[in-house]
């Protein structure tokens, strides 16, 4: 990081230039027609035009959210309970069960919550958020079970209870890698979330398979570029955090 | 002596009493679409039988709230497991009305939950047992014999996803083979390409950061838009390229799908490859290169077999990844088990879904198991050789 010029800040630019073309696409997306024409037969339209895309980015999101938000909350409990005294017992189980639940496809834990739910963004809910409980739940448990021995010594030393010891010293020293597993789990939600519109949510996939069904290679390819923009600015921001915390914790990340 | 409680057990206790109880042991419909009815599990069977199944089921319980010795817990959760799978198909034909083909019988809650509850009393036995990679996969393959051995006998044939099965037997079997050469195949392939590209980004520095980036970005590209966005060029090859198209190259089916499989691949197979060799300690490059050992000879006579259970790491990651995936192929005509889950999310038809999406668990699940057993076999091979 130490040679200065164009290897520093070339990165930043291509960032922003994906931040304001993203933005430039969702808003305005009659500007990119002429780009996206050449795609479509038969003269059929270039742009998304069954719903805003903008609208359905923003639901993207706020999906992918608010499954993020109840996986890391159920997560990170749950490795603090199987980290005390009281849950150790639950330690080996979890671990297996953890591994058990990464075999199964996003698309079979989706088709199945429907039964349950029935079609739109509940099982699309269910889905992202087991499905992001693995990792979240994998590096917290790595998090606080790799502590520094001395560090959580001197805290009892301190006279430190058992909460405060949790808040102020092994959670924030958890921080970088539990952040890492959120990064993972938000990464794989983005995609997986777009499988959610074969159960009728409202999602960037709506776009994708609109252009599966009616052959239009162009729906495809805007669908699938926000998509993936997104996931790559969102993991370039969570993995700054990640760096950022872990250098306040002494801790490397990864 | 006082009575101590498992804190599992009462986790699993709970469970149980309400599915027993509370839940519906099987769902009853006049025909595959219309919503069901529940029936409890003493509705289900016939009645000497319904309250033998729920004495078990308490018994078995019971064995996992009290603080019991492993090997009793390991035959209270395998005893009621059986009697679970079996009964579930006698209630099948308990309530399938003489001659009715149209009604359709399937497990509901209440069985899902407890199978659920003594699998976790299962897993965990199976877990504090800490067994041998061997024995895991001999605990598999009893698993597989069993629940083939019911199949065969025939004893699930009034279930509904059994009825589904009858309906389309054929494809069933093709496109299980479909989604089973999807898989492998482009694992297959991107073991072939990934690994000599691996040993290549280990070697060359400047290499190294910008094939695992782009490498990155694919994988953030959603599947469905990768399957999707590969149906143009692989239309244009098809068109354009003598011979392409008689090697089963075309736009949509088989061929986008095998593509983006390999290309999710690729990340896994090259980053394991490269951490796994940037991983062999310098001592043993050292002593190799003191042998005289030629690049060659270092690279497969010490780093290869050093690395191997790290690159193995990377394969399983892709094959589990790919079972999954290959549903998705459904959707632009290339196969697989996904055929069946999305006609029934289409149909509504659930055994439809679960007539898919059943195959393809545990087809992944086997993976998984199979290939955490060879890594640790070879790991731990590694080490005592190493010693």
């Amino acid at each position: 990081m130490k040679e200065a010029g164009i290897k520093t800040w070339l990165p930043s630019l291509l960032r922003l230039a994906l931040v304001v073309l993203l933005v430039a696409f969702v808003t305005n997306p009659g500007w990119f027609e002429p780009l996206l024409k050449p795609l479509t037969e038969n003269n059929a339209p270039a742009i998304y035009n069954q719903g805003s895309l903008l609208t359905l980015t923003l639901l993207h999101l706020r999906t992918v959210l608010i499954a993020t938000v109840a996986a890391t909350i159920v997560a990170v409990a749950l490795a603090i309970l199987v980290t005390r005294p009281a849950g150790v017992e639950f330690l080996p189980l979890s671990r297996s069960l953890v591994n058990i639940g990464q075999t199964f496809p996003p698309v079979a834990v989706l088709a199945l919550a429907v039964p349950a739910v029935g079609f739109g963004e509940k099982p699309t809910l269910i889905a992202l958020f087991l499905y992001g409980l693995l990792p979240i739940f994998e590096n917290a448990l790595t998090g606080l079970t790799t502590l520094p021995a001395n560090v959580v010594e001197a805290a009892r030393g301190a006279g430190m209870t058992g909460w405060q010891r949790l808040t102020k010293v092994e959670l924030p020293l958890s921080a970088p890698i539990i952040l890492g597993g959120i990064r993972l789990s938000v990464v794989i939600s983005l995609a997986t979330a777009t499988i959610g519109s074969t159960v009728a949510a409202k999602t960037l996939g709506e776009v994708i398979i609109a252009g599966l069904l009616s052959n239009n290679l162009a729906f495809v390819l805007q669908g699938g570029l926000i998509v993936a923009a997104l996931a790559v600015l969102i993991y370039d921001g969570l993995s700054a955090i990640e760096r950022y915390t872990a250098r306040r914790m002494g801790r490397e990340a990864e | 002596m006082t009575i101590r409680f498992d804190k599992l057990g009462v986790v699993i206790a709970a469970i149980v009493a309400y599915a027993a109880f509370a839940a519906p042991f099987a769902t009853f419909r006049a025909n595959r679409i219309v919503p069901g009815e529940a029936r409890s599990m003493l509705e289900a069977l016939p009645a000497a039988t319904g309250s033998l199944l729920l004495a078990t089921v308490v018994a078995a319980a019971l064995v996992a709230l009290l603080k019991t010795p492993l090997i009793l817990r390991l035959a209270a959760s395998v005893v009621a497991l059986a009697a679970l799978a079996v009964l579930i198909g006698v209630a099948g034909s308990f309530l399938t009305p003489e001659g009715n083909a149209f009604a359709r019988i399937s497990p509901a809650s209440g069985f899902w939950l407890l199978i659920f509850a003594f699998t976790l009393l299962l897993a965990d036995v199976l877990t504090r047992l800490n067994l041998s990679p061997w024995a895991r996969v001999g605990v598999l393959v009893l698993a597989a014999l069993a629940i083939g051995l019911l199949l065969a006998s025939g004893s699930w044939n009034n279930l509904s996803i059994l009825k589904e099965y009858a309906n389309r037997a054929d494809s069933f079997w093709a496109e299980g083979s479909k989604h089973v050469t999807l898989a492998l195949g482009s694992l297959a392939a991107a073991a072939v390409v990934g690994l000599p590209l691996g040993i290549l980004c280990h070697r060359v520095d400047k290499l190294r950061a910008g094939v695992l980036n782009v490498l990155n970005i694919i994988q953030t590209i959603p599947s469905i838009a990768l399957f999707g966005l590969l149906i143009a060029p692989l239309g244009w090859v098809a068109v354009h390229v003598p011979g392409a198209a008689s090697l089963g190259i075309r736009g949509i089916g088989t061929a986008p799908a095998f593509l983006a499989l390999f290309l999710y691949s690729l990340l896994p197979v090259v980053a394991n490859t490269v951490v796994g060799l940037a991983g062999v300690p310098r001592a043993a490059n050292d002593a190799a290169r003191g042998m005289g050992m030629t690049d060659r000879q270092r690279l497969f006579g010490v780093e290869f077999p050093l690395a191997f259970p790290v690159i193995l790491t990377g394969i399983r990651i892709v094959l589990v990844q790919n079972i999954g995936l290959a549903t998705i192929a459904a959707l632009i005509g290339g196969g697989g088990f996904g055929v069946f889950v999305f006609q029934g999310v289409g149909q509504t038809a659930m055994d439809l879904v679960l007539l898919g999406a059943v195959p393809t668990v545990a087809l992944a699940f086997a993976a998984a198991i199979i290939l955490d057993a060879a890594i640790e076999m070879t790991a731990t091979k590694r080490r005592v050789e190493t010693a």
